[in-house]
């Protein structure tokens, strides 16, 4: 599974972009967000409080109970800025 | 037609080439943003843009095509930069042409309302007091939100 992170969740984590196998309790963006927050400092920081993330699946804007598939790209970002 | 570039645009050229050649369009309607020098009190130097390429351009296609199932419009056109940007500088511009006015203009407040709350750019803004990431506005919701309840004008 691709991540991707963007503006302030990229600077909190560390890191632009990562490749990860989660484990099985992992079906869902919820539960991707939940794991996530284990894997260093820099996640649990940026993904704190996950109303403040937006996520996209396949790059498409995706709630918490969107379903997770191997070979996802799924991207975490705040809210956007544009315009 | 939908373009990300970190490059300037002209927009006198922009809406030339949208209108060029047809004779069936009765108004253009346009929309350009530009980097202020103040936000929030302070004093800006630059602002950087930064965005997520491929689903930039899908949402913005997405939003382009809602406004073309809502309005009658014979052409659009959204440009949006990327990169650092300094006060002065145009960052986006949005464009409808129509053969009556109303279609171009509400559909051109339609876009930009609405690429401001789903097209995924993040602004950065370089303040003499540091450098932080722009917070979304709830007015910016607001505006878009309006658009999911009302229904285009009447058009003639």
């Amino acid at each position: 599974m691709k991540l991707l992170y963007f503006a302030w969740v990229r600077t909190r984590v560390g890191i632009g972009e990562e490749t990860v196998d989660p484990p099985a309790s992992v079906v869902d963006v919820a539960s991707l967000l939940d794991w996530l927050r284990t894997r260093s400092p820099g996640h649990a920081e940026a993904l704190k409080d996950p109303k403040l993330v937006r996520v996209a699946v396949n790059q498409e804007f995706a709630k918490p109970d969107r379903r997770l598939a191997a070979g996802d790209e799924v991207a975490i970002f705040p809210p956007v800025t544009g315009g | 037609m939908i373009r990300v570039q970190r490059e300037d645009f002209d927009v006198a050229a922009e809406l030339a080439a949208l209108s060029g050649g047809r004779t069936d369009i009765g108004g253009v309607v346009s929309f350009v943003g530009l980097v202020r020098d103040m936000a929030g009190g302070a004093a800006i130097g630059a602002m950087t843009l930064e965005h997520y390429p491929g689903m930039t351009e899908k949402q913005l296609a997405a939003i382009e095509a809602e406004a073309l199932g809502r309005w009658p419009l014979a052409a659009t056109l959204i440009i949006h930069r990327y990169g650092r940007l300094e006060p002065g500088e145009r960052i986006v511009m949005v464009a409808t042409a129509s053969a009556h006015r109303d279609a171009a203009f509400d559909s051109c407040r339609f876009l930009i309302d609405w690429l401001k709350t789903k097209a995924p750019f993040w602004k950065l803004e370089d303040t003499d007091a540091g450098a932080h990431w722009v917070a979304a506005d709830a007015r910016d919701d607001q505006a878009a939100a309006r658009w999911i309840e009302e229904k285009p004008s009447e058009h003639r």
